[in-house]
């Protein structure tokens, strides 16, 4: 009898144990993001409404910078540049993902392969290529002018380079977006004998609506806050992005360099509440009901799909094409005889190699540190419940504050978030300054930056998971921590390589928070092809740009050959 | 004897360990100098490498960037100095560093030897300078034949008509080169707060001008390229380019050309005010300025500098008069005036 009451006490005191536990690296999560995201922000706001003082002086900033014609000019071509290439993408990304859903073209996988193709290079490589392109001395100049365009330098040049750049992001929402409909409602259409015309238009583009206004939204955002491509190809052409970079890099401005951010960051903000309300609503779209769409062949229909398609990955590949053999021409365009000298240049002369190697290390800590955190983070929200009994509410508030932080990050341009890292971090006062200018301040700000994909990844793999495990674990008295490494983490292997995979692309690619950032040591390779250019070095700067589409080709390879083996040990199960 | 054997053994493990010890202590002891430059980066390694062989336990950490930048950024760290010196930085730049007592004056070993007009006048100087980096203009021959485009020969000539859209020049605000132009145009024709004929050369040249680039290179590269006809750079740039085989002149216009010394001064308030008297000393030597010569025409110590091969003997005869602090106290005005004037660049008004 005594033994048996023993053993229930100990179980508890387990249970307990283990539960203190799970609210504890939840409250880490909490404060890594606190110190690393909210902090940050909070300084950019500060310094936005103080004077050179250090004096609370309110709006003062904001009527100093309204008040001045070359910003608000910036603020203009901002915001027409950014609404013009949302209006192209959006249909040319639209016209693709509706070919890759609803037709039965063939090579659908290369066709997608192609298109990803700008994800894989820092988004400059557009802007350096459209100057072979159309430059002054560019192969298809003359087209330019007979289009009547002076010269590819300016909006022109702008709004081409990011569309290639932007064209990944809006497909992947609208394939998303097509993929997800209703047989029933065709079949229905049909037996009314409803013209295709109609169809679209009744049902194929509502369905999509809420798809189409997230990739508009993306789109518009990524492009606003964008900074490599008007740092190229902008020439006199001034936008938001290359104000603050002026600002605080050229005149160390920090004021009106926050007065800007905060600019940057008002229609990234409207962005996320339109977005995350289109989501919500987009959940009670889709009944369990429902029969997925097969598209039925049609010839006329599939090849003028291929066509399209096959034109739009032209384009893509033209674009990196040319970067390609730019970099190998000896010298453009006087001597166009093959040669490495650019591939030398960049990376002995220019120490660009010591730069990849920086950036190797960040990319893969990023991917290890990043899809820790973010998993952790989204398993501690999704499948670890707070015990029921009273006296813990404050970890409610906790869990609330978690998830807000966790999609908080895509609501902030890289630049913000940047820009509030040197505020935070190199205050004197900061305990944490001694980070400051390091790799790994610069790791943390990349994970941090791209830390909500990888968060919405995560959660939706793990609410596709039974929480029967976590019942029947718990009414088993087993501690979440056994059935999270036996069960959770198995389930789920493919998802975290999904994850790091993100994570290590983009760290490869990022410029927007990390140039505010590094010293002479912890260079990084895309910052690097950024001050080549800068020094009119063009030439090495293309060859710099391909090797790190290289670099993370190879990547992709690597991650594919994990994702494989991973697929074989953890997911026989799904094997019928 | 089996005592002393073990005595002896242990005596010397005591002096390996001392000797380690004291090994250690000597590597604690490397001093870290943190030095702000606007020098290229391949010419820094060199430096590094030079300043290193006469002073191994002199660690150099530098912070690069263009001379704008680097300016704003000791003016913007000056109640919390991070810097222990400033090195390749322009005079001009430093000039304005003193005026808001930021530097350290001391007389290095070799200042002797420096050209008078080459150093700041005051004794012990607060800067003295390496090099003079000057105005050349890179002209693209083929392009010119293609357009039908004159060669310049004065800065006015490039006011004219045929250059529309076609010339580029560095922004003055982030780069020295830029800045030593405006600073030479103001100085041959006039300032007088933006009223001056050489604000009206500049309204004229505004009308010409395609890009305001971020550093001085990048003209002479872009014309090089054929992208321009005509980028208005400096020197070293414009000989390597045509060195390199690119189709293009260099032309030094005859109404004067704009100059500036890369110079080198101590960080007021430096924690290694030692080591970094030792890195000017060096900075001074005959030995450095070799290394200098190699990438510029005219060193701080005469006739130390093998000619460079497209760029005229009479160099130096050239430039124009320039006075330091006088660039100094106005930069900040005639930047904000010529930010005023041309920063908003935008396209072309069609009407």
């Amino acid at each position: 009898m005594s033994a048996v009451t023993l053993r229930t006490m100990v179980v508890r005191q387990q249970l307990h144990w283990s539960e203190r536990l799970a609210e504890m690296a939840l409250l880490l999560v909490a404060v890594a993001l606190l110190a690393f995201l909210a902090a940050p922000l909070g300084a950019v706001l500060q310094q936005a409404v103080e004077n050179a003082q250090g004096r609370f002086v309110g709006v003062a900033n904001f009527v100093a910078y309204a008040r001045t014609p070359a910003l608000l000019g910036s603020l203009w071509n901002s915001l027409w540049v950014s609404a013009l290439v949302t209006a192209v993408t959006l249909p040319t990304a639209f016209g693709f993902a509706y070919a890759l859903a609803r037709s039965r073209m063939r090579f659908k996988g290369l066709a997608r392969a192609i298109t990803l193709v700008p994800l894989l290079a820092p988004s400059l490589l557009a802007a350096i290529s459209l100057i072979y392109w159309f430059g002054n001395q560019g192969v298809l100049k003359t087209v330019l002018t007979e289009l009547g365009v002076e010269q590819i330098y300016g909006a022109p040049g702008i709004v081409l380079a990011e569309i290639f750049a932007t064209f990944p992001h809006a497909l992947m929402i609208l394939v998303t977006a097509l993929a997800a409909a209703d047989a029933r409602l065709y079949e229905a259409a049909d037996a009314l004998g409803t013209s295709a015309r109609r169809k679209f238009f009744t049902i194929t583009l509502p369905g999509a609506r809420y798809g189409l206004i997230s990739a508009a939204l993306v789109i518009f955002t990524l492009v606003i806050t964008d900074f490599g491509i008007p740092k190229v190809i902008g020439g006199s052409f001034n936008v938001l992005a290359t104000d603050v970079f002026k600002l605080v890099i050229g005149q160390q401005d920090f004021r009106r360099g926050a007065v800007v951010a905060l600019l940057l960051l008002a229609p990234a903000l409207l962005t996320f509440s339109v977005d995350h309300w289109v989501s919500r609503k987009q959940t009670a779209m889709l009944t369990a009901r429902a029969v997925p769409y097969v598209p039925k062949r049609a010839p006329r229909f599939d090849a003028l799909m291929s066509l399209y398609c096959a034109g739009v990955c032209v384009l893509i590949l033209a674009m990196l094409g040319m970067a390609v053999f730019a970099s190998f021409a000896s010298f453009w365009p006087y001597d166009l005889k093959p040669s490495l000298q650019h591939y030398v240049y960049g990376l002995v002369g220019a120490e660009v190699g010591a730069a990849f190697v920086n950036s190797l290390v960040m990319s893969g800590g990023t991917a290890l540190i990043g899809t820790l955190l973010v998993f952790s983070g989204a398993y501690l929200l999704e499948k670890v419940q707070g015990s029921q009994s009273g006296g813990i509410s404050p970890m409610r508030g906790v869990r609330s504050l978690l998830r807000l932080l966790s999609m908080l990050p895509m609501a902030v341009p890289g630049l913000v978030l940047g820009l509030g890292y040197i505020f935070f971090f190199n205050a004197p006062a900061n305990p944490l300054n001694g980070l400051y200018h390091t790799l790994t301040l610069m790791t943390v700000c990349t994970v941090v930056h791209f830390y909500t994909t990888g968060h919405i990844t995560a959660v939706t793999a793990l609410k596709s998971l039974d929480a029967e495990f976590e019942a029947v674990s718990a009414s088993l008295k087993v501690p979440f921590y056994k059935t999270f490494w036996r069960v959770t983490l198995p389930i789920c292997t493919p998802v975290l390589v999904d994850i790091a995979r993100f994570y290590f692309i983009n760290a490869m690619t990022t410029i927007s928070a990390v140039v505010f950032l590094y010293s002479p040591e912890t260079k990084l390779a895309a910052i690097a092809i950024l001050n080549l250019d800068e020094a009119g070095e063009i030439g090495a700067a293309a060859a710099m740009a391909v090797l790190i589409v290289a670099a993370n080709s190879v990547a992709i390879l690597l991650f594919m050959a994990l994702s494989r083996s991973v697929d074989r040990r953890t997911q026989a199960w799904k094997q019928p | 004897m089996l005592r002393a054997t073990l005595l002896k053994r242990l005596a010397k493990a005591l002096t390996a360990a001392g000797l380690l010890a004291m090994a250690a202590g000597a590597l604690a002891q490397k001093t870290q100098l943190l030095v702000y430059t606007a020098l290229e980066t391949d010419q820094l390694k060199a430096y590094q490498e030079g300043f290193n062989k006469v002073h191994p336990d002199i660690d150099l950490k530098w912070v690069r960037d263009s001379t704008g930048v680097i300016t704003a950024k000791l003016l913007a760290e000056k109640s919390n100095p991070q810097a222990d010196a400033v090195m390749g930085v322009a005079a001009s730049s430093l000039a304005l560093l003193d005026k808001n007592g930021m530097l350290e004056p001391y007389k290095p070993l070799n200042i002797d030897a420096i050209v008078s007009r080459y150093r700041d006048k005051k004794n012990p100087p607060a800067w003295f300078g390496m090099d003079v980096w000057g105005a050349t203009v890179c002209f693209n021959t083929v392009e010119a034949k293609k357009k039908n485009i004159p060669k310049p020969e004065t800065w006015k000539d490039l006011l004219k008509p045929a250059y529309k859209g076609q010339v580029v020049m560095p922004n003055p605000a982030s780069s020295g080169t830029g800045f030593l132009d405006v600073t030479a145009w103001l100085a041959l024709w006039g300032d007088k707060d933006g009223a001056g004929d050489g604000w009206k050369f500049m309204d004229g040249l505004h009308q010409n001008i395609a890009q305001y680039t971020h550093s001085g290179s990048k003209p002479c590269n872009m014309a090089a390229a054929g992208e321009y006809v005509v980028g208005i750079s400096f020197e070293y740039r414009a000989n390597t380019n045509k060195a390199k085989g690119a189709p293009i002149d260099l032309v030094f216009p005859k109404e004067g050309l704009g100059w500036d010394l890369e110079a080198f001064a101590i960080h007021k308030g430096t924690k290694h005010l030692d080591a970094a008297k030792k890195l000017a000393d060096w900075a001074s030597s005959r030995d450095a300025m070799l290394l200098y010569g190699k990438n510029f025409a005219i060193t701080a110590q005469p006739g130390v500098a093998a000619p460079l091969a497209n760029v005229p003997r009479d160099y130096e005869a050239r430039l124009v008069k320039m006075d330091f602090t006088v660039a100094a106290e106005n930069r900040e005005r005639v930047l904000a005036e010529w930010n005023k004037r041309y920063s908003a660049k935008s396209e072309p008004k069609k009407k």
